[in-house]
C-alpha cells in the first residue's frame, strides 16, 4: 500500500500518521504540503491529520479545504481513491463536501483529550473490515469542535447505507446519533474525530487504532 | 466600496456559546434577556463602483468560503 499525508501549516498529527501508515505498510508515506498540486502516481490512500490548520480561522478546516492539494485529494477522491481525514482531517474532509454534515463546538463546550469508548458500527468498509460488527474499541480523543451535526436527509442517509463507521458509546461532544466516523456513499473516505494514529503500537498503551491501518492495508493489496 | 456581511447560525441550529453567553449576561445582572445567538461580521473593501455588481461577487464569497451554508444563514449590506 502506498501512501501520502497531507502536511497544513497548524497540522501537528501529521509526524504519528506518517508512523502508523508506515509501519503498517512497509513504505514511507509521501509528505504533500499543502500548496503541492502533484499527487504521485499509484497512490492508495491519501491521510489529513489532525491538528489546527490554519489556526482554526473562520471555521475549522474551513482555509484547509481551500488550499491547493485538496483540488487534487477530491479529484483522487473522484476516481475511487482512500482518504482518510483524522480529527482536523474530518473537519476539512466536511468543508471540501467530501463528507457531509458539520462539526460544531462541543456541546459542553470543553475540549475532550482522553479516551473513548467507542462501537464500530460497520465492518464493510477497507477501513474497518479487520474489526468485528458491534465490537466495542477505545481510543483517543483531543477536540473542541467534534459535535457532529446534520440534516434529517443526511442522518437517514447514513442510516439506511451503512455509513455510520464508529459510534461513540458515552458522552463524548453532543454529536447527533453520538456519531463519531462516517464513510462516503463509496465507503472510500473516512472521516472520524478519534486518533487511530495515536493507538495503534502497544508502546502508545493502546493498540485498538492499529486495525484501521491493517485493514487498509489488505483491502489495498486484494484490490 | 465597503460590504458588510453578517453570518448567523439557522434557526433549529444548537449554539451552545450563544447560551453560555446568555447565562453570562444573567449572571452579570442583565435580567429578561430569553436568547443569545453568537454569529460573525466581515468588513470587505472592493474596488469598483457597481452596487449589483458587488453584491453578486459577496454573495458569491459568502456561498464559496464566508459561510457553511449548512448550519449558516448570511446577510450582506453593501455600503457606499
Amino acid at each position: 500500500m502506498k501512501t501520502a499525508v497531507v502536511v497544513f501549516p497548524g497540522s501537528n498529527c501529521d509526524r504519528d500518521m506518517q508512523v502508523a501508515l508506515r509501519r503498517a505498510s512497509g513504505h514511507d508515506p509521501v509528505m504533500l504540503w499543502h500548496k503541492n498540486t502533484a499527487i504521485p502516481e499509484g497512490i492508495d490512500l491519501i491521510a489529513l491529520p489532525g491538528g489546527f490548520s490554519f489556526g482554526d480561522y473562520l471555521r475549522c478546516g474551513a482555509i484547509a479545504s481551500r488550499s491547493p492539494v485538496m483540488r487534487e485529494v477530491a479529484a483522487f477522491a473522484a476516481r475511487g481513491g482512500f482518504v482518510l481525514g483524522v480529527c482536523n482531517g474530518f473537519q476539512v474532509l466536511l468543508e471540501t463536501g467530501l463528507l457531509p454534515g458539520v462539526l460544531m463546538r462541543n456541546a459542553t463546550l470543553k475540549f475532550v483529550c482522553r479516551n473513548v469508548a467507542l462501537t464500530v458500527e460497520d465492518t464493510r468498509s477497507g477501513y474497518t473490515n479487520a474489526y468485528t460488527e458491534g465490537e466495542r474499541i477505545s481510543l483517543p480523543v483531543a477536540h473542541h469542535d467534534g459535535c457532529y451535526v446534520a440534516g434529517d436527509d443526511v442522518l437517514n442517509a447514513l442510516n439506511d447505507q451503512n455509513r455510520i463507521a464508529f459510534k461513540y458509546a458515552e458522552k463524548v461532544n453532543g454529536s447527533q446519533q453520538d456519531i463519531a466516523g462516517i464513510l462516503s456513499e463509496n465507503r472510500r473516505v473516512l472521516g472520524m474525530m478519534p486518533h487511530p494514529e495515536r493507538a495503534e503500537n502497544a508502546a502508545l498503551g493502546n493498540t485498538d487504532g492499529a486495525r484501521v491501518f491493517s485493514s487498509l492495508v489488505s483491502q489495498t493489496v486484494s484490490a | 466600496m465597503k460590504a458588510h456581511v453578517h453570518v448567523t447560525l439557522k434557526p433549529g441550529v444548537l449554539d451552545p456559546q450563544g447560551a453560555a453567553i446568555g447565562q453570562a449576561l444573567g449572571t452579570s445582572g442583565f435580567e429578561g434577556v430569553s436568547s443569545v445567538r453568537q454569529g460573525k461580521v466581515f468588513e470587505i473593501e472592493m474596488e469598483g463602483t457597481d452596487r449589483a455588481t458587488a453584491e453578486a461577487r459577496v454573495d458569491e464569497m459568502c456561498r464559496t468560503l464566508l459561510a457553511n451554508t449548512v448550519i449558516e444563514n448570511y446577510d450582506i449590506r453593501i455600503e457606499d
